[in-house]
């Protein structure tokens, strides 16, 4: 059986767990101190033995991404955090940032390093204040201790870290839409290539990458990179968080190797809330992974065993449901959702994802027919892979793996004239309300 | 007062006279001052755009037309290329907004446990619908999307502050004592609940000194933790003696299976199509 392996959440329930002397306690800041007595070729190639890899849901190596940087040519080079969680069932980077921000911002410092970026951003979503609050202290106190500014520790390295906040848009989370939302604009993506590490943020060569991924970096240049790679799979080193919401007894943040299975973090989560009510379907990275069911509990949620299964590992958020759970209804508001954030640039995600909430909205209601689901498919086939940026592929995958499982619920609403299922029964308070 | 928060069927606004009224001298001189203080975070002035555009939020409570050009003076951008940014956003407002925005999350997961129940019954109990705001100005309510704590589902957030595994009832009590201006107190937040126009500062990036308040985790944060402390499991080597609770545990890697042949060809295809990627890119410069 897998075990959990607590390593940012180690002391999240010590006071104060957010301030530099907590992470202090904890060996703060002495990976940096290690990383700056290091060439930054061999910080590089270390992160790449590690075999990290991109912990924001494409899974890429992130000691490669970072290789693809054109070599110094005098100029700017910069470090854009990705901070803007919001692919819906994702939870894991702002209770990181809220209890150990350190974690996040020793990270940036031994990357821009490693990179020679003396300039580095966080993006992070405008709609979570007080974790804005607790990055922009623990930048303060960062520089005040002097693991920022100006010849850092006596290295002759310089760095500033400027914490920005996003003003309420998903597709932000797209990472060359977040550059231009970062240099003032509509958050909208840019055709690549080029990409950013070559003409990234003010076209000059940029690294983007995860909250969660870059935190890493410290970790594994203190303990090394062989103690990360013993963790996890082949194919997929380390460990993560697994994110379990909805109907389990114990949701919250699980810290385990990569290649863990749902049914084990069912098992450590309490079960499901009621034995009564079994899983019928689960998402295994977020909406726009492909939905799971019953017979991918099994999986090893690593990126390639879930690849294999016909989904994505993304950013393992693991949103559970039980058979009380209407899938049209739960696909007809991730829907929504899509198509209140397309950001409109392109045709087939403006206008695909309107049609597909159209459709949506009325086979829920048990208005449309059997016709509406050859339509569905039909629409996503003409977004999936049309589309700009990810957003519209993703925006396909809960609509076409639904109608995959679970065809005979759509059917169900038609034949029903409407949702068999009882909104009430999925609610966590539903026996509260039973009471009542 | 007469038009707050107004909008047409075809979503077009009644602009308020006073939108487009000059700041009074003293207001422009602190605006003046901030904007600096905020172009100064960035090799690039129109960099500052957005934490300008919270910046003007914080001082008449919504994207105001004399916001926006504030905005198109200091950064040297027509007024258009400002509206066109402060629309695509959802967090700026184009008309009023109350001193509370109370935002259910009606995303599926929390809809599914429960925030559905809370949007109607909040909805009703307001008299409000989305982006509407009440006759005293206190509370614009609204739909938001996920909000990263679907472990704390149902979620309500007043103005971006964490409001966790909330109830029909304990919003309605909720909503009910921010009219009142009974005190209420996020659950992974500060002490007190700031208004619209101090969260705006907070976002320009003017630190109101409160990031020491609340708590670190909330509960279902910790809820690896509790169950790693309970089967005396902790990370690998120094990670695992540095939290002090317990022997290191030997962690092997997970097994992996007969499907690895296949695996490997699959992620030797992913890099192979960016090594190709790569190389184009180079080639093109």
């Amino acid at each position: 059986m897998t075990q959990l392996t607590p390593i940012f959440t180690r002391y999240w329930d010590q006071p104060n767990s957010w301030t530099l002397e907590t992470y202090a306690k904890h060996s703060g800041y002495e990976g940096l101190k290690k990383a700056l007595g290091m060439p930054p070729a061999d910080i590089i190639a270390s992160v790449k033995d590690s075999g990290l890899r991109g912990r924001g849901g494409a899974g890429f190596a992130t000691g490669v991404k970072w290789g693809f940087l054109p070599p110094p040519d005098g100029g700017p080079r910069y470090l854009v955090v990705n901070a803007d969680e919001s692919e819906p069932g994702t939870c894991k980077d702002i209770p990181l940032m809220m209890a150990t921000p350190h974690f996040l911002i020793e990270g940036v410092a031994i990357t821009s390093f490693a990179i020679g970026c003396n300039h580095a951003f966080i993006y992070l979503r405008g709609e979570v204040v007080h974790v804005y609050r607790r990055l922009l202290r623990a930048v303060e106190e960062a520089y005040a201790a002097g693991h920022l500014g100006k010849n850092i520790h006596g290295s002759g390295f310089d760095l500033d870290v400027t914490v920005h906040a996003g003003a309420g848009a998903y597709i932000c989370g797209e990472e060359t839409a977040l550059l231009d939302s970062l240099e003032g604009r509509r958050g909208q993506p840019r055709l690549r290539p080029p990409f950013p590490a070559v003409a990234g943020l003010y076209a000059r060569p940029t690294v983007v990458n995860n909250v969660e991924s870059i935190a890493s970096v410290a970790p594994i240049l203190l303990y090394g990179d062989e103690w990360f790679s013993a963790m996890g799979t082949e194919k997929s080193k380390g460990y993560g968080f697994f994110s379990l919401s909805g109907h389990v007894k114990n949701p919250g943040q699980y810290e385990a190797p990569l290649g863990i299975t749902l049914r084990e973090l069912i098992d450590m989560a309490g079960g499901m809330r009621d034995e009564n009510h079994p899983l019928k379907f689960w998402t295994p990275g977020g909406s726009s992974t492909p939905l799971f069911t019953q017979e991918h509990l099994d999986v090893p949620l690593d990126f390639d065993s879930v690849a294999a299964a016909g989904s994505m590992l993304g950013t393992r958020a693991l949103q559970i449901f039980d058979d009380t759970t209407c899938v049209v209804r739960a696909v007809d508001r991730w829907t929504d959702f899509y198509k209140h954030e397309s950001c409109g640039k392109c045709t087939p995600c403006r206008e695909g994802t309107w049609w597909l909430k159209q459709i949506l909205g009325r086979l829920e209601h048990g208005h449309g027919d059997e016709e509406d689901l050859e339509k569905l498919l039909d629409v996503c086939d003409n977004i999936l892979g049309r589309s700009f940026c990810a957003l519209g592929d993703g925006a396909t995958s809960p609509v076409t793996s639904s109608i995959q499982y679970f065809r005979d619920e759509y059917l169900a609403h038609l034949t029903q004239g409407g949702c068999p299922f009882d909104r009430d029964a999925s609610a966590v308070f539903a026996k509260e309300n039973a009471h009542a | 007062m007469e038009h707050y928060g107004e909008q047409t069927a075809s979503g077009f606004l009644h602009v308020s006279a006073e939108s487009k009224e000059p700041y009074a001298a003293d207001v422009l001189a602190k605006l003046h001052q901030d904007a600096e203080a905020v172009i100064a975070r960035y090799p690039q002035k129109r960099s500052a755009l957005l934490p300008l555009l919270h910046l003007v939020q914080s001082v008449d409570g919504y994207v105001a037309g004399r916001g926006v050009r504030f905005c198109s003076e200091v950064l040297g951008l027509s007024e258009a290329e400002v509206s066109g940014v402060a629309t695509f956003y959802t967090q700026y407002k184009r008309h009023p907004n109350g001193d509370y925005t109370v935002g259910v999350c009606t995303n599926t997961l929390c809809a599914i446990m429960g925030g559905d129940k809370i949007w109607d019954t909040v909805s009703e109990h307001l008299d409000l619908e989305h982006d509407e705001t009440s006759s005293d100005g206190k509370i614009t309510l609204e739909r938001v999307e996920c909000n990263a704590a679907c472990d704390f589902a149902p979620v309500v957030m007043v103005n971006w502050e964490f409001y966790d595994n909330q109830t029909p009832e304990s919003t309605v009590q909720l909503v009910d004592d921010l009219r009142s201006g009974a005190p209420v107190k996020p659950t992974r937040g500060p002490d007190r609940q700031c208004t619209f126009k101090e969260m705006s500062r907070v976002l320009a990036g003017f630190h109101d000194g409160l990031a020491d308040q609340g708590v670190g985790a909330g509960s279902a944060s910790l809820a690896g933790l509790r169950v790693a402390r309970e089967q005396g499991w902790v990370a690998p080597g120094d990670a695992g003696s540095d939290s002090g609770s317990g022997p290191v545990a030997d962690v092997a890697p997970v097994a992996d299976s007969a499907l690895q042949g296949e695996r490997d060809k699959m992620t030797d295809v992913a890099g192979e199509s960016l090594q190709r990627a790569q190389q184009t890119e180079q080639a093109g410069e």
